[in-house]
């Protein structure tokens, strides 16, 4: 399983790229092969304020739908639009293409984030 | 107690391939190999092979078993000629559906019953009530296998494992057949929409068939398919399944399958009375199928939906369909049925979203 170095991850499967004034948000390769295809994405609004933790986005595979949680608090800036005529792109690229939306953070504390290693671990159980 | 998680007879080869397991009715079974999405297309425009061992495989005879199914089921076994099957329904006192099932009549009183896992021993217990000197029951869960060929490819694929000039089974008729290496039981049924079979077998045969029908129908395209596409390809059918679009609580009629019930013969049946009167009164609630927009989220079981802002009823079973690329659903709603083509809306994380009746077969000519 794919786990870059260079992201935070939650225990709920998503990954962040915080940058200086935005953070990036997808599923990991993990979470992109237990959803199976991806043939259907809800995603947040520019605009949409959120907590850290909330359900922000909804990623559907033909069997179920999957809630995404916000990994950090703040705004979002701007939403994948690709996905939305071609939500494969989670499925063949959860790290680049297929990233999910951008959010400006409250605060660039990514303290209660896993590191690559540690992420990896909890997939280990 | 909570009942134990058993794995397939199959289970060893499904691991071995790659297969993404997950706990269904009590069975350890395979939700995908490949995707998705690739096997719902492969038996659409191929074949593909499921593993059907968790579905129970019930044998009755004995000189009184006509008679005492007749008495208990809602389509009439008498109906039925040898080598002959139909859909059929064990029903409770309300008309509610126990379990649905297919019944083949393999001889004179001999009958074989295909219920689904997760109503297996329930059915067998209630059954088993009804023995007598002159009629048993056989068949308990992780005794036998199952596996459906289904898909255009199917009796291509089927007859290069039977010996030459082995005639194949017409729809809803069960033969026995010989293949190298055991005996089964192939009927000409399925729960895809497509043309296909259904192989019932023992468990020394049981693998060996598996393998051997995946390695023969490779070359035509046959990949082994899970829960998953067999979830879809049924509900792009409009094919119910039980614990969704039919229950305790909801009646054959109201599932749009009074068809299979039959109130013009003499015998009573468990439910008949509730199932006589709706058949002539029109049922309560009706069963419509709904399909989406794509690009909208699709319908899942449990949505409430709505008909000019009032609620009417909420959505059996619902998924974004892989052949039609947008929802297609099934809604059990108040009657009288909205009309074909009529706007509804469903909710969806506390949104409204548009949809249309639609028929219940999604995909037309199949």
């Amino acid at each position: 399983m794919n786990t870059p170095e260079d992201l935070r991850y939650a225990k709920s499967h998503e990954w962040v790229r915080m940058e200086k004034d935005q953070a990036t948000v997808g599923v990991t390769d993990h979470a992109q092969t237990e959803l199976n295809d991806v043939v259907f994405v809800d995603l947040p609004k520019p605009g949409k304020k959120v907590n850290a933790g909330e359900v922000i986005a909804t990623v559907e595979s033909v069997k179920a739908a999957s809630d995404i949680y916000a990994p950090v608090g703040g705004e979002v800036i701007e939403a994948n639009s690709a996905l939305t005529s071609d939500p494969g792109l989670i499925n063949r690229e959860p790290y680049g293409n297929g990233w999910l939306f951008r959010i400006k953070p409250l605060s660039p504390v990514t303290d209660h984030l896993l590191s690559a290693g540690q992420y990896a671990a909890t997939l280990k159980k | 107690m909570p009942e134990s998680v058993a794995d397939s007879p199959l289970s060893p080869y499904h691991q071995a391939a790659g297969a993404r397991m997950i706990p269904f009715a009590g069975w350890n079974l395979p939700v995908h190999f490949s995707g998705l999405l690739e096997e719902h297309r492969a038996t659409r425009q191929a074949a593909g092979l499921f593993d059907i061992s968790h579905m129970g495989q019930i044998r009755a005879q004995g000189p009184g078993t006509l008679a005492c199914l007749e008495g208990l089921l809602a389509n009439d076994p008498a109906k039925l000629k040898d080598g002959e099957g139909h859909y059929s329904f064990l029903l409770n006192e309300r008309g509610g559906v126990i379990d649905d099932l297919f019944i083949y009549r393999m001889g004179l009183e001999d009958f074989f019953l295909v219920v689904n896992a997760s109503r297996h021993r329930e059915v067998l217990n209630l059954l088993k009530t009804k023995e007598s000197p002159l009629v048993r029951f056989a068949g308990s869960p992780g005794s036998a296998v199952g596996m459906a060929l289904q898909g255009p490819k199917a009796a291509t694929i089927l007859a290069k494992l039977l010996p030459a000039g082995t005639a194949l089974p017409q729809r809803n008729r069960i033969l026995r057949a010989k293949f190298d290496g055991g005996d089964a039981l192939v009927a000409a049924t399925g729960y895809t929409g497509e043309e296909g079979f259904e192989i019932f077998t023992d468990l020394q045969a049981g693998p060996k068939f598996w393998n051997r029908l995946l390695e023969t129908g490779k070359p035509d395209g046959l990949l082994p398919c899970g829960l998953g596409a067999r979830d879809s390809l049924r509900l792009e059918a409009g094919l119910p399944l039980n614990g969704q679009d039919l229950s305790g609580d909801i009646t054959p009629v109201e599932a749009g399958m009074g068809f299979f019930v039959d109130v013009t013969r003499p015998r009573q049946f468990p439910g008949r009375p509730v199932l006589e009167t709706q058949k002539k009164n029109g049922p309560p609630r009706v069963t419509i199928g709904l399909v989406g927009e794509a690009g909208q989220a699709p319908a899942r079981h449990g949505y409430p939906v709505f008909l000019h802002g009032k609620r009417i009823g909420e959505i059996t079973s619902g998924l974004p369909s892989p052949s039609l690329g947008y929802g297609i659903a099934l809604a059990l709603v108040d009657a009288p049925a909205p009309a074909l083509e009529q706007p509804v809306e469903f909710e969806v994380r506390g949104r409204r979203v548009p949809a249309k009746v639609s028929k219940r077969k999604f995909l037309q000519g199949r």
